[in-house]
């Protein structure tokens, strides 16, 4: 058990964890808040495998954009105690399924990664994949980043009208 | 050791989570939040891919900052919508969104 | 010579473009109409005769030449030609009558508003006839077959305006039909077994088939054509209906040529039905009680053309007797003097229904043979030859027929013939006694017909009186020796058969003077007195009631049963499938709750589902 290991079991369990809370919590602000420990625990896992890029916009859009986003429109649909605001759904047999489909996907994804014989390729540590990264993004795959921009700039206007409402002027 | 088989395991735990969470909350906003923590999953996936089978390129840092892109703009829309909804039902409880029912 | 032959097909060709002119362009000309129509005809006899010449002189023997028409892997069909003596004889037959006919036409038809079509349907009659006696192959006989058919459906029914007259021509159609269902499956039967129709190849094929049982079925299959088209039992009920036609048209098809073509059949399909004695015997036995079976109907009725159109069922009964014991000859023999004779016989019935304004009943003529003398000499010698009275052609015939049947050892039938013999001379007579001798009932306008239908009777006349001798010893029976077969028996003519043949119409014609011309036995009283048995012959034996009656509860019960099985099963399967529709729609509805979670359980289910299929699917390929 190396300094990695250790590293990757301590990230793994902080994720893990604050998913868990994330779901289980009936305080809709403590999922929240939860769910931006979620965030950071999965930019840690993102720093341990080399991708510091990925990591740091992890951290950027994920627990500061996104969470935020989420914290305020939390706020304002909030009308009752935070304490209930979270609850399960009463349907047994609903949660049941829930629990029985994601059992059954634990195990059959598990049981495929486990039996499958992966063609390992490690490359060494440090080389820049912050250009190789660029070169991609900018090179071949431009077009994709282009529509990605013009996705964003959508979203923003369809959220925009959506929160706004009609106005019947 | 930690290889690449951990990596994937936890991204599948992960997913299962977010699934589990999808299906049972009544929160419409913990749905959202559900279903954040599934695309997060798959980044997991994407990225260990990407470190430890295809490492001569950064498709799957690529792929990765790609479907950041999407989930930031489906937060943003979603959540603009249950803050519509919400302003018509005064409610944001799933089970009360029902018009389709038969 | 070969030129003459090889060109042929203009023969039916010519009378098929009369009637194609006609119906397109001259019709509105009735004249014209008719001058096409006899053209086309007579240049047909011209060419048959240069036909026959080429045929008859030094041996020319069998011409054939055909082309191809449809050429399939397992199914080679031609069009083609075959003319031998059998066909040269059927030509002039054809050609003669046919001509004969359509120009006394002009005087019978003179003022029907449908004297321009009647000539189309004359001439497409007329080319359909003559294709059918030309053709080389079963397939394109059949072809014709039906054409002929068609010609004579469109000339019983020619004054459709009548209800009596379309419903004739429905029923010969259709019994037409039953009897061409057996002979297109016979058709059918050689084509898949032999893998051609051409007469000669099917010939030599034939002969070296051992099969007896399929050759039977074969046979008797191919049989029911001539059943059909020739009115044999138990189709013969159309040809009594089919005299609601005109006059010359029962002349033309129904006496002569159309009912002829089954003989002619059987003449030319020989070869197979010889292969079995039992077929054979079938034919001969059915021939020899149609003729019983028609004769005593004849001997009561008192319509003109009814006595004649039984005469002719009769007659034909006759040629298919001589068929079936093998006196081919004989057969085709009378074939052609009965046309001449027969022909003469309706077309002088013809002149006196013209000249007494469409009256039948022969009970209400009398004494015309001071006021139509040529009519009345020219039928009274086509009754001698029907009756058989030496030397008129009808005696040659009819007693070669009469030495078949007794010669190749079937006395049965020779005695039923000579009973039909003796028949035949009493019912012609008692029709002639009474409709040409005797008093006046007709009333005082009664006159002799036109010379455009005269002479047709006095040519017919002389062909009945003396076409017989070809086939007589006086010219060494020259008939005989070109319509044979291979292995047949010529038998030594019998003075005695034909002493007691004369003998027997003799005393047929006697029996009728006696009873209908000096009255020695009351009619009227023995008509009473055999009551039961009068009616029944008078009745036609009852057979077209019985057909009616069968066929209704057969038409209404199949009706029944379909209509059950569209009602329950296909209805049922239709309205049962929308009622399962309904149902499970109904049923299933319920997964539809309007709740977003229980549409991600389905997504999720059917992804988990997918995964572990593939998974599986990957495990047991591995292990």
């Amino acid at each position: 058990m190396n300094l990695n290991d250790a590293v990757f079991m301590l990230l793994a369990l902080i994720t893990i964890g604050s998913a868990l809370g994330v779901v289980a919590s009936k305080n809709i602000v403590h999922s929240a808040l939860l769910l931006v420990v979620t965030f950071m625990g999965v930019a840690g896992l993102y720093f341990q495998m080399n991708a510091g890029f990925i990591g740091l916009v992890q951290i950027l859009i994920y627990g500061g954009a996104i969470s935020v986003l989420i914290i305020f429109a939390i706020m304002l649909v909030m009308d009752v105690e935070p304490e209930k605001t979270n609850l399960p759904s009463p349907s047994l047999a609903r949660r049941m399924w829930g629990v029985y489909l994601v059992v059954l996907l634990i195990i059959a994804l598990g049981a495929s990664i486990w039996y499958t014989r992966w063609p390992l390729a490690i490359s060494a540590a440090g080389t820049d994949e912050l250009t190789a990264l660029a070169n991609l993004m900018l090179g071949k795959y431009v077009v994709a980043f282009e529509v990605a921009a013009i996705l964003l700039l959508v979203a923003v206007v369809g959220a925009i009208i959506l929160a706004k409402g009609a106005d019947d002027k | 050791m930690i290889g690449f088989t951990h990596y994937l395991i936890l991204s599948t735990i992960l997913f299962g989570i977010g699934m589990y969470g999808v299906i049972s909350k009544r929160n419409a906003v913990a749905v959202l939040m559900s279903v954040e923590i599934m695309l997060n999953a798959v980044n997991i996936n994407f990225i260990a891919i990407s470190k430890f089978i295809r490492s001569e390129t950064a498709i799957g840092q690529l792929f990765a900052i790609f479907v950041i892109v999407v989930a930031a703009a489906e937060v943003a829309v979603g959540l603009a919508l249950i803050i519509a909804i919400y302003r018509q039902k005064k409610s944001v409880n799933l089970n009360d969104f029902n018009l389709l029912k038969w | 010579m070969q030129n003459i032959l090889a060109s042929s097909w203009v023969i039916p060709f010519l009378p098929f473009l009369a009637f194609a002119l006609i119906g397109l362009f001259i019709h509105r000309w009735p004249k014209m109409s008719a001058a096409v129509s006899i053209l086309a005809i007579s240049t047909a006899l011209v060419y048959s005769v240069l036909v026959a010449m080429a045929v008859f002189s030094k041996g020319a023997g069998v011409f054939e030449i055909a082309a191809r028409w449809l050429n399939m892997p397992g199914l080679q069909v031609d069009m083609g030609l075959l003319i031998d003596p059998l066909t040269a004889v059927m030509l002039l037959v054809v050609t003669i009558v046919a001509l004969l006919v359509q120009i006394y036409s002009i005087g019978y038809m003179h003022d029907d508003p449908g004297f321009a079509s009647y000539f189309a349907y004359q001439s497409i009659f007329a080319g359909s006839m003559l294709g059918l006696v030309v053709s080389n192959n079963f397939g394109q006989i059949f072809v014709f077959w039906e054409l002929v058919g068609l010609s004579s459906y469109l000339l019983i029914g020619f004054w459709f305006g009548r209800h009596s007259a379309r419903e004739a021509a429905k029923k010969a159609f259709i019994t037409n039909r039953i009897g061409d269902f057996g002979f297109l499956l016979g058709i059918l039967f050689l084509q898949i077994i032999f893998g051609t129709l051409n007469f000669n190849d099917l010939s030599g094929a034939v002969a070296s088939y051992s099969n007896t049982a399929v050759l039977i079925t074969v046979s008797l299959l191919l049989l029911l054509g001539p059943v059909g088209k020739s009115a044999q039992f138990p189709l013969h009920v159309w040809l009594p209906d089919a005299m609601e036609g005109p006059t010359p048209v029962s002349a033309l098809i129904h006496a002569a040529t159309m009912v002829a073509a089954g003989v002619y059949l059987i003449a030319r399909a020989f070869f197979i039905f010889n292969t079995s004695p039992e077929t054979m015997m079938v034919i001969a036995v059915l021939g020899g009680f149609t003729a019983l079976f028609a004769a005593s109907i004849a001997l009561v009725q008192n319509d003109i053309k009814r006595i004649l159109a039984y005469s002719t069922l009769s007659q034909l009964g006759y040629m298919v007797m001589a068929m079936g014991v093998g006196a081919m000859t004989a057969g085709m023999f009378h074939l052609m003097t009965h046309a001449f004779f027969k022909s003469l016989l309706f077309l002088g019935a013809g002149s006196v229904i013209h000249a007494l304004a469409n009256e039948q009943d022969i009970w209400k003529m009398g004494g015309l043979h001071k006021k139509m003398p040529v009519t009345t000499w020219t039928f009274i010698i086509g009754a001698l030859a029907l009756s058989g009275i030496p030397p008129l052609s009808g005696f040659w015939s009819k007693d070669e027929i009469l030495l078949g049947t007794f010669a190749s050892g079937h006395i049965g039938l020779y005695i039923l013939g000579s009973l039909v013999a003796f028949m035949t001379a009493f019912y012609m007579f008692r029709l002639i006694f009474v409709a040409f001798f005797g008093e006046n009932q007709a009333g005082e306008h009664a006159h002799e017909s036109p010379a455009v239908m005269t002479v047709p009777l006095i040519i017919l006349a002389v062909l009945a009186v003396f076409a017989g001798f070809v086939g007589s010893p006086l010219m060494n029976y020259a008939f005989a020796h070109y319509i044979t077969y291979p292995g047949a028996v010529h038998h030594t003519p019998s003075i005695t058969i034909m002493l007691i043949s004369s003998l027997l119409a003799i005393s047929g014609i006697f029996l009728a003077w006696a009873v209908y011309q000096k009255k020695w036995l009351d009619y009227e009283k023995l008509k009473i007195k055999m009551g039961g048995l009068y009616l029944l012959l008078y009745n036609k034996y009852y057979i077209d009631e019985f057909y009616a009656w069968l066929i209704k509860h057969f038409i209404d019960g199949t009706a029944r049963l379909m209509e059950w099985f569209d009602l329950k099963v296909v209805n049922g399967a239709v309205n049962g499938l929308a009622w399962l529709t309904g149902y499970l729609g109904l049923n299933l509805r319920y997964t539809e709750d309007g709740q977003v979670q229980t549409y991600a359980i389905y997504i999720y289910a059917g992804m988990v589902v997918l995964i572990i299929s593939a998974l599986c699917a990957v495990f047991t390929a591995i292990a």
